[in-house]
């Protein structure tokens, strides 16, 4: 990776800025989601709480669970969405002929993308205290493990969307949306992995998210952090996240093969 | 010895599966030379105009532009160049300054507010410097993208159409600021036009292109003689129309 230039990276990254300075309602827009997720499965908590053993003994689990889950979501969707932006703005044909290069560029929506998770997931986290009592860095040096995994797999989910709707055109950008609710029912957020169908657990392991969300049960259970949920999961992302890179820049690739990056917005 | 040319193409080719875009052009220009890519709807101007800049992959061929490989070592050119076309945009939302901001910052730019503030002021467009980008009339925005395309004082400035929607006295004020870059900076400058007299006041050479192929190139004087015409427009009618005029047809 040899002549990255931090100046141009950082001149993307203040793009972006720019727009969210810019617009008061993007801002609320990125806290607006993970702070009514965060209210609804409080109540939800403190009705289970009185009906259940282990919500009993564990108050935080589901909020603890939405609010990491947030993290994973925000972080692809900082990635993706931010990049559909350049699409609908037809700015892309302008970066790919500017010194810019595809790496400089997937670093820079990496970068905003931490930048939008912390406001949007930060508000939430901030307010489930005086909502709720309830402190999400009570989990303690592992949320750094978390916060790490779960940002590493939402860039990964980001840039393969993004990939896809560079090769197949705005049409797929509802993908963005749907292709990370589909693996949370695998992920195990609210329940352990042993609760899927003996079939599925397998095809879960395989998701870095399901070891986060295992590692954070045994935080809040068993109060102990298991380092090796934290490394098979940080594993996994390594993977992904050079795969995910990778096709993004076959597509990109792919679209200067196709001509596609001057037609891009179409 | 003679300079080499800044842009040098050889039989370069883009085939989308059956449809022949770009079939096999060769051409020089040389450093400070102003010259056209003329053709009809669909010629290959474009395409080629996207081939020099390294967004489009050729299918086959070789380009030199200021020496180096491309696309291999686009790194190395594309921060000496740049492209306006009114088919590309600039965000939006993002104001005049913000725009411009980003891409002096992209293209390494070392004084941005005092370059900013002279281009502000060359092309006019200091005024609406606080506007958003998308607020801008069709004249404005040009304006702008051209500020875009001198922000890093390219060698070579690549223009799509740079006066195409317009009006008469914007776009005789667009010449006159590239007519002015050209002789300042010595850059050279390669437009697609559609517009035959911007092609007569600005270029000392023209290429003409119809179905992918050079089928004319030299100077628009030397054209309009070999033509027996009385301007390039009359030249160009006869080239896109493919009117077979003996052996003037290269």
């Amino acid at each position: 990776m040899s002549g990255l230039s931090l100046r141009r990276i950082g001149a993307l990254a203040l793009r972006y800025l720019y727009l969210l300075r810019r617009s008061w309602i993007r801002i609320i827009e990125l806290a607006y989601w993970p702070t009514v997720q965060m209210i609804l499965w409080g109540f939800i908590t403190r009705y289970l709480a009185g009906h259940s053993d282990v919500l009993g003994q564990t108050a935080g689990l589901l909020l603890s669970g939405v609010l990491l889950w947030d993290i994973l979501f925000r972080s692809q969707l900082g990635v993706s969405v931010v990049f559909f932006e350049e699409l609908h703005a037809r700015n892309l044909a302008q970066l790919f002929v500017s010194p810019l290069r595809p790496i400089e560029l997937i670093l820079a929506l990496m970068s905003i993308s931490l930048v939008r998770t912390l406001i949007g997931v930060g508000v939430a986290v901030a307010l489930a205290l005086p909502f709720y009592d309830y402190n999400l860095f009570a989990l303690g040096l592992p949320l750094v493990g978390f916060f790490l995994n779960l940002v590493l797999m939402g860039w990964t989910i980001g840039l393969l969307v993004s990939a896809l709707v560079l090769h197949h055109g705005m049409g797929a950008e509802s993908i963005a949306w749907a292709v990370i609710f589909a693996l949370a029912p695998l992920c195990g957020i609210y329940y352990p992995i042993a609760t899927l169908p003996y079939w599925l657990q397998p095809l879960a392991w395989t998701l870095p998210a399901s070891h986060v969300f295992e590692g954070m049960r045994a935080v809040l259970l068993d109060h102990a952090f298991r380092l090796d949920y934290f490394l098979y999961a940080l594993l996994l992302n390594s993977i992904y996240l050079s795969l995910g890179i990778k096709t993004f820049l076959a597509a990109v690739h792919q679209a200067r093969e196709r001509g596609s990056l001057l037609q891009s917005s179409e | 010895m003679a300079e080499a040319p800044v842009i040098q193409v050889e039989n370069l080719r883009k085939y989308y599966g059956p449809v022949r875009a770009v079939d096999g052009i060769s051409f020089d220009i040389a450093r400070g030379a102003t010259c056209a890519l003329l053709g009809g709807n669909g010629a290959g101007k474009t395409t080629t105009i996207a081939m020099l800049l390294g967004l489009l992959l050729p299918t086959d061929g070789r380009m030199h532009i200021l020496s180096e490989e491309m696309p291999r070592h686009r790194d190395r050119v594309l921060p000496r160049m740049n492209f306006s076309s009114p088919y590309v945009d600039l965000p939006q939302r993002l104001t005049v300054v913000e725009n411009l901001t980003v891409y002096a910052r992209l293209y390494g730019v070392s004084q941005v507010r005092q370059r900013l503030a002279i281009l502000g002021r060359d092309l006019d467009i200091d005024a609406f410097f606080q506007r958003p980008y998308g607020s801008l009339s069709a004249g404005q925005k040009t304006r702008v993208a051209l500020a875009k395309a001198l922000l890093n004082e390219p060698e070579i400035l690549l223009l799509d159409e740079p006066t195409a929607s317009l009006d008469p006295d914007t776009a005789d004020r667009m010449r006159g600021i590239l007519t002015d870059y050209q002789r300042r900076s010595g850059a050279t400058l390669l437009l697609a036009s559609h517009n035959m007299s911007e092609v007569e006041r600005l270029c000392d050479q023209v290429i003409m292109l119809r179905t992918g192929q050079i089928v004319a190139s030299g100077a628009p004087h030397e054209l309009i003689r070999r033509y027996g015409r009385k301007d390039m427009e009359e030249v160009f009618l006869d080239i896109a129309r493919g009117i077979q005029n003996g052996e003037l047809l290269e």
